[in-house]
């Protein structure tokens, strides 16, 4: 049992991080020139050292900074050939705009034509695809969703974690009534409880990733609860957070509604906890 | 990242699970409500002779010095299996661990092998009436009296001290000192004179704790851990390897709760969405607590220093425990009021509820965990 990264995936979060950092809003050709694109479809050929744990390393920082752009959809979609493909969720396809094909449930591959929409995240550049000129995509729905349904999780994970650093930080620095707020229990527990929900996901986020990568029998329980456990926390993460900023945390300039409101589509995208929950009732009451 | 056993940890889970099958008890799953002398001494010291006592203990003193995750695949054999624990489990995880950092040559020769055989049972002596979460106000006077120490004063929440042997012992030992300062630390045989315990009944009904009463009891220079005035530090050390190796021993027992919770509700023939939804939510909250417990035990064995994701699991599994345990008295209905399950669990359910109340106060209470963590991992400004 070794539920860790191995020192070069290590390494490739640290890269990853001080890229992002640098460029939270990479071009698609930027990210090629990393070696991030195609990095799950290298995966299926037999000379690649990938697999979804490095995926999920590089999904994890790319919700640290609330990247804006169709990378990880793409990834997860999995076509082959050298077009952007995003996938059509819940009935909406996010980043519409910024893709030339469209993978939709009956795994189909459409033309990225279509309605973009007005989107409560501004950066998710949601569309309602018109189905033109579809024809049979590559692989089967199961795996994409189990795919996604990690990727989503792991995109929660990095929100809940940079959301709470920033209020640590802000609670860190900020007086009121002659002390630093985050010694009053009052803020300090609130976010204490942000972090361990965040922790307790990344677990689940992880061998999520782990299960994925290794296709075990337990993929659907766990990429189920992972999706639903950790999108929960990076909400409730960003609640806390936007509560321990105050008045600065609940202004359009402070950058914690952005991901507030990624976090709510996170939440939703492939059906709420409860839906992911029911389906983890009905297998457990089935053993 | 390989989350499945080694080959190594397989074969060692197959072991232990043959050892239980062989050596268990008849009965003994059943044993839960009852105080911990019914548990069978002679089980314990099976597992000592099996080297499962002290199974993460350096060999110098008696152990299997065994990776860490060995001691995990133990505890969550054992707690698969529903067979009682160790009955030395303060002197294993507490008093042991503490003696090996700070006992002189002599204690360690004299103490650790008996915690492990279980010839000598150890209870706690920590809590006070008017020094719960605050140990540094004890008022057990620990009096320096040239050739022997005098201790005067009142504990509480002592598991084990009615069958203990010896116990570790904080108090106030020199009462002009700086708070922190302030604190020695004494091994006392519970068998001298001016020793006194009385049962505590709690809310379950059970005297499962104890209240120590020391009046004029003389302890033994040789019997000091640490100098006089280490007490705090001392005392750290216990309470440090008491939630170090919590954490396994509580995703193993919650995998059980979750397990009788769900054949409740097939038994049940629960159908309603609102309660599969509960039910649903136990099962993801114990993956991600044994999920994290992994990853704080190969950041363990990898560096030697438990990770900061560990700290937050018993705060979690107590709350876990208490929500849990109130689901299965709801999925009961009528039945949970009623002292033997009506058919249900046999009283399962009513004790463990009730129990679960102590779960965010015993061992730290949840107040004082979420300080630690905002403190010492987020790096929180301190409040005191």
């Amino acid at each position: 049992m070794d539920f860790s990264f191995s020192p070069e995936q290590d390494d490739l979060r640290r890269e990853a991080r001080a890229f992002l950092e640098a460029n939270p809003s990479p071009s698609m050709d930027q990210l090629q020139e990393l070696g991030w694109v195609g990095i799950l479809k290298n995966h299926s050929s037999e000379d690649s050292d990938f697999t979804f744990l490095d995926a999920a390393v590089i999904f994890e920082e790319l919700g640290r900074v609330l990247y804006d752009g169709p990378y990880v959809l793409n990834e997860v979609a999995g076509q082959p050939g050298d077009e952007v493909w995003s996938i059509e969720i819940d009935g909406f396809v996010p980043h519409l705009d910024q893709v030339t094909r469209v993978l939709t449930a009956d795994m189909q591959g459409a033309g990225a034509s279509g309605e973009t929409l007005a989107t409560v995240d501004e950066s998710l550049h949601l569309g309602k695809l018109s189905r033109n000129g579809t024809e049979p995509a590559e692989g089967n729905w199961d795996d994409v969703r189990r795919r996604l349904l990690a990727a989503l999780a792991l995109e929660s994970i990095g929100i809940g974690s940079k959301v709470t650093e920033l209020a640590l930080a802000y609670v860190s620095g900020r007086e009121q009534f002659g002390k630093k707020i985050g010694t009053y229990q009052a803020i300090s527990h609130s976010l204490v409880d942000a972090y361990v929900a965040v922790e307790l996901s990344r677990s689940l986020a992880y061998w999520a990733a782990w299960s994925v990568a290794e296709n075990d029998e337990q993929v659907d329980l766990a990429t189920a609860a992972a999706k639903s456990q950790s999108s929960e926390a990076a909400v409730l993460a960003c609640e806390k957070s936007i509560q321990a900023h105050g008045g600065i945390g609940f202004t359009w300039e402070h950058p914690l509604h952005r991901y507030y409101k990624r976090a709510l589509w996170l939440e939703g995208a492939l059906g709420y906890g409860r839906e992911q929950r029911a389906k983890i009732a009905q297998s457990l009451m089935a053993l | 990242m390989e989350l499945r056993d080694t080959p190594d940890e397989a074969a060692f889970r197959q072991e232990v699970r043959d050892f239980i099958a062989a050596n268990l008890p008849d009965g003994s799953a059943k044993r839960g409500a009852r105080r911990f002398e019914d548990a069978d001494r002679e089980w314990s010291r099976k597992l000592g002779e099996a080297g499962y006592a002290g199974l993460t203990w350096p060999a110098e003193y008696g152990g299997a010095g065994a990776p860490y995750s060995h001691q995990a695949i133990f505890l969550e054999e054992l707690a698969r299996a529903e067979a009682p624990s160790h009955l030395g489990v303060i002197g294993l995880g507490m008093a042991g661990p503490t003696i090996m950092a700070w006992g002189t040559d002599a204690q360690k020769e004299r103490y650790l092998s008996k915690i492990l055989m279980a010839d000598e049972i150890w209870c706690q002596g920590f809590s006070e009436p008017d020094a719960g979460s605050d140990l540094a106000a004890s008022r057990t006077r620990i009096e320096d009296q040239g050739d022997h120490f005098l201790v005067n004063g009142q504990k509480v929440w002592s598991s084990f001290a009615h069958i203990a042997d010896f116990c570790i012992l904080v108090g106030l030992g020199d009462p002009d000192a700086p708070r922190y300062k302030n604190l020695t630390y004494v091994i006392v045989d519970m068998h001298a004179p001016g020793v006194d315990v009385r049962p505590l009944v709690q809310i379950t009904g059970h005297p499962e704790f104890n209240e120590i009463f020391f009046t004029d009891v003389k302890v033994p220079k040789e019997n000091l851990l640490g100098n006089v005035g280490d007490g705090w530090q001392v005392a750290m050390t216990t309470l440090l390897h008491e939630r170090g190796t919590l954490g396994f021993a509580l995703s193993a027992t919650l995998a059980v709760a979750v397990r009788k919770l769900i054949a409740l509700a097939k038994e049940r023939k629960v159908t309603d969405p609102i309660l599969l939804d509960r039910i649903a939510r136990e099962w993801i909250e114990l993956q991600a607590l044994k999920y994290t417990n992994y990853r704080s035990l190969t950041a363990l064995q990898k560096t030697g220093v438990p990770g900061p994701e560990g700290s937050a699991s018993k705060l979690v599994w107590s709350e876990n425990n208490q929500r849990l345990t109130k689901l299965a008295l709801e999925i009961l209905g009528s039945h949970a009021q009623l002292t033997n399950g009506g058919g249900y669990a046999d009283g399962y359910w009513q004790y463990q509820q009730l129990r679960s109340r102590g779960n965010t106060i015993e061992a730290g209470t949840s107040e004082i965990l979420r300080n630690i963590i905002g403190e010492r991992v987020l790096g929180l400004p301190r409040s005191r």
